[in-house]
């Protein structure tokens, strides 16, 4: 196998490198060592697009937040992919923490963040009843929105590979030897050669840049904790509600999620596994505790799922992005965490133009840049329902009951581009098995239509990859 | 647009035995809309015996239970339409449901019976630490993989919670090869039957913990084992009380939850404890025409009563139906000092029957007191040796008595010390 260009990790930079790229005369491959995109990181995060007044002045972080952001909204449109701009507070519950909102606003001015104010009390409660009474005032950025980060992962990955991007999963790297045109990738699904390599790997970006010999990268693992709360909770929150930012982090937030969730979280924890996504009973209580100083009324009787992810926190508190000083053909975009699903787009639009200027790229005569919105069932009016299932009987069957989601759109997802592979690909894909039973019902329908789709086994369909597997041997 | 007196929402026992209520009650055009590919609901994967004791006065299979209602729906002019979800019931009774091979149904109902059953609590309910592997599963979705699909969902087995469900799972996945190591239970008794835990653990050694839970899983990929932890009288897990568990697979019984997410958004009052619809003596609904049955109104430990409940709500619909549905004034019922509900909530003073009151205890009880009185007037008092949150209890009102009670009065049942 040989491309011009490998980027390595399909999280929601590698996918929206590729894509940039897809968009040049240039033969690319984005790697995965997991079964699907957006299994890092990608896949539990906060799912802010931040207004961009968090990050010091000067930095990576902060310019391409500040951009990144301004793309959201028209790259999400492009992608079909929910962005909404519900504008986020940062609330002060003290004189003190007041006056860290006038110098985050200052800040903020300086970052060049755009429709960022202050507002009182009585502007908070007018806004988010729900806020304690202890509020003070806040930070209000209307820049701010929610986008589903997974979600437009999946979507920028399958407008990549529909312009040619081959997306190979269950493909780890092992090993990178460079010569004077390029490198020869060992990897699970054998050599691969590339002229150019995106360093995207995410928490492991430091391990695959020692493999040519750049150990200039330091990250540290660090853990953050989430409960995701049930619809009927949505009503808490309209705004993502932040806290005063401390050492560790941008606080405990309130936030409803694109799908009218909410959300809360994350903890912050360093870890020395860096695969240790496990949530812990501290964590969860830790996170409930911080978030009801920001909504008294909160509680876990409404939670679905808890769940963790690994922010790749670089010790220089910036975003690493820049040709490796070992080799000049090997990208590194590491070290990046929070702001990095705002910055992501933005992040995304850097690194074509510096490959661009390096290889000389060309841009693609042909270029699709729209993606065919997939079906929403459960959205439709009653005519739209009727002309699809009228084109399409697959769309009549209701598979997932909390969320109605139908067989059509199920076949949708796996038929894809870059499509799903497991029941959790699935899920993300459709929400079929994200409701209220948690897939109590179509789980096993879902492992059935995947089993037919892709013409394996039932007991070989696995709920994310690897050894994952959900079933065992037939029956006695 | 399609016509019918009564529409049945699900084909389970529930929605059979009312569809076939109304029907022997004179009532023509009757549909039931079932969401599976066939009628019988969940008894189609409880593949074991002790359904029908009480109704049939024989024990049979939950399939075997089903079927004979399947006979006699399918004996009757009743139409029946499998693979079809609703989606939605408008405050004018009209039902709108989906399936591949109509495509959007809208149909007009006279009555509506809800039928919908229940669903399991799944983990994310109970905020269990630890991992995302594969191998965490309800044990309602277990029973479905190995008596359905004829898959073994895992080898190496613990079971949470000793609801009626992993109890039945913890036999089955013994008889299949699989070695269950525990069944924990996190309050000081089981939530099953007593028959349950003799005939499913006992009869094969598989421990029951009682006051013990899981507090973290662990795995990777696939599930490679538990902590479990003994709990204080709070539910809090004990320090140092924590013991790892080898295993592949952990099941969860921890609750059955009424599934009325199509009762809710048709504004259908619910009860706070039960999860299922506000009804009277006939199950119907504070929406008129709109009557409730089987585990999405409360939910149950036997089919048995189950049919008993549908076939009120089905000649209820009937009455309905036929403008013969009396009403001179409600009185309500209450639970209190140890009985957590009372279903039905309210009965009409003109009911043409006698009054079962079903309810459930908040904890295990012995050698009490249960009273019924309205006002100053006690309708009836007896002694409980044992009563316990496992198994549903009901007490008799009778009709002349219930017509004489003030109206908007209350029916309170109670426990009181012996």
């Amino acid at each position: 196998m040989q491309y011009d260009v490998v980027v390595i990790g399909a999280g929601v930079v590698g996918a929206l490198i590729s894509l940039e790229l897809s968009k040049k005369e240039v033969r690319v491959a984005m790697l995965d060592k997991c079964n699907d995109v957006a299994m890092g990181t990608t896949k539990a995060n906060s799912a802010i697009v931040h207004g961009g007044f968090d990050a010091a002045n000067g930095t990576l972080k902060a310019k391409l937040n500040v951009r990144g952001t301004e793309l959201m909204p028209g790259l999400c449109a492009d992608l079909a992919v929910p962005f909404r701009n519900n504008g986020s507070l940062v609330l002060a519950f003290s004189k003190e923490e007041m006056e860290h909102v006038h110098t985050l606003y200052e800040r903020g001015q300086k970052n060049g963040v755009p429709r960022l104010s202050i507002v009182d009390k009585a502007a908070v409660k007018a806004m988010e009843p729900h806020v304690s009474d202890e509020v003070v005032g806040a930070l209000l950025s209307e820049s701010a929105g929610i986008v589903c980060p997974y979600e437009l992962t999946i979507a920028a990955a399958e407008v990549a590979v529909t312009n040619g991007v081959e997306f190979l999963r269950n493909c780890a790297v092992e090993s990178i030897a460079a010569d004077a045109d390029g490198f020869t990738l060992v990897t699970t699904l054998g050599e691969i050669q590339a002229s150019y390599v995106i360093n995207a790997a995410g928490i492991h970006s430091d391990d695959i840049a020692r493999m040519i010999g750049d150990d200039s990268i330091s990250l540290v693992a660090r853990k953050g904790e989430y409960y995701l709360l049930d619809k009927s909770y949505g009503y808490i929150a309209d705004h993502t509600l932040f806290q005063c930012p401390s050492k560790m982090g941008k606080g405990v937030l309130v936030t409803p999620t694109v799908d009218g969730n909410l959300l809360i979280g994350p903890s912050a924890l360093d870890v020395e596994d860096k695969d240790d996504v496990d949530t812990t009973a501290e964590g969860l209580a830790f996170i409930l505790e911080k978030a009801k100083k920001t909504v008294p009324e909160l509680n876990t009787r409404g939670a679905i799922t808890s769940f963790a992810g690994m922010r790749a926190h670089p010790v220089t508190d910036d975003f690493i992005i820049g040709f490796s000083e070992k080799n000049d053909r090997f990208l590194n975009v590491a070290g990046i965490e929070s702001p990095g699903l705002s910055a992501a787009p933005a992040i995304a639009e850097m690194v074509s133009e510096m490959l661009t200027e390096k290889a000389g790229l060309q841009a693609k005569a042909q270029y699709v840049s729209k993606r065919t919105p997939p079906v929403r069932f459960r959205h439709m009016t009653k005519s739209e329902r009727e002309a699809l299932i009228a084109k399409n009987k697959a769309y009549g069957r209701v598979i997932c009951r909390c969320e109605t989601i139908t067989e059509g759109e199920i076949l949708d997802a796996i038929h894809a581009p870059a499509g799903a592979r497991d029941v959790d690909g699935v899920k993300r894909r459709t929400r079929a098995g994200m409701g209220r039973c948690q897939s109590g019902f179509c789980g096993s329908k879902v492992v059935e239509i995947l089993s037919r789709e892709l013409h394996v086994p039932m007991n070989e369909i696995t709920k994310f990859g690897g050894e994952s597997k959900i079933l065992f041997d037939k029956t006695k | 647009m399609l016509n019918y007196d009564l529409v049945v929402v699900g084909g389970g026992p529930a929605g059979m035995a009312a569809a076939l209520q109304a029907h022997e009650d004179g009532i023509e055009k009757i549909l039931i809309l079932e969401r599976a590919d066939t009628l019988g609901g969940i008894l189609e994967q409880c593949i074991h015996t002790g359904f029908g004791l009480h109704y049939f006065g024989e024990e049979l299979s939950g399939p075997e239970y089903a079927g004979r209602f399947i006979e006699q729906v399918y004996a009757t002019d009743i139409d029946i339409k499998v693979d079809t979800m609703v989606l939605d019931i408008s405050p004018e009774n009209v039902v709108t449901a989906v399936n591949n091979f109509d495509g959007l149904l809208t149909i007009q109902a006279k009555a509506v019976v809800l039928a919908m059953g229940c669903r399991e609590r799944p983990r994310g309910a109970l905020s269990i630490a630890g991992c995302r592997a594969s191998g965490i599963m309800t044990a309602g979705t277990a029973q479905k993989y190995v008596n359905l699909d004829g898959y073994m969902p895992g080898k190496t087995v613990v079971i949470l919670g000793s609801g009626d469900i992993g109890l039945i799972m913890a036999r089955r996945m013994t008889l299949e090869g699989a070695k269950v190591k525990a069944v924990c239970e996190l309050m000081p008794y089981s939530g099953g039957l007593t028959r349950n835990i003799v005939q499913c653990l006992e009869d094969f050694g598989i421990p029951l913990r009682l006051s013990c839970t899981v507090v973290a899983t662990h795995g990777k990929d696939r599930l490679e084992g538990v902590t479990v932890a003994n709990v204080d009288e709070h539910l809090q897990p004990i320090p140092g009380t924590e013991e790892y568990i080898p295993c592949d697979t952990l099941m969860l019984s921890v609750g059955l939850i009424p599934e009325n997410e199509l009762s809710k958004n048709a504004g259908i009052e619910l009860d706070r404890v039960t999860n299922g619809p506000v009804v009277d003596e006939y199950r119907e609904t504070m929406h008129k025409g709109v009557f409730a049955c089987g585990n999405v109104l409360q939910v149950h430990d036997l089919v048995d009563f189950v049919t008993e409940e549908s076939k009120l709500a089905g000649a209820g619909a009937a009455k309905f139906i036929k403008g013969e549905k009396k009403d001179n004034g409600v009185v309500e019922t209450k639970g209190q000092n140890g009985v957590r509900y009372i279903v039905p909530q309210r009965i009409n003073r003109a009911t043409d029957k006698d009054v079962k009151l079903y309810f459930r205890v908040g904890k295990v009880l012995e050698n009490v007191m249960l009273t019924v009185t309205c006002g100053d007037q006690v309708l009836l008092s007896k002694k409980k040796r044992k009563m316990t949150p496992g198994e549903m209890e009901y007490v008799t009102i009778k009709a002349d008595i219930i017509h004489d009670l003030p109206e908007n009065s209350t029916i309170v049942v109670e426990t009181k010390e012996a």
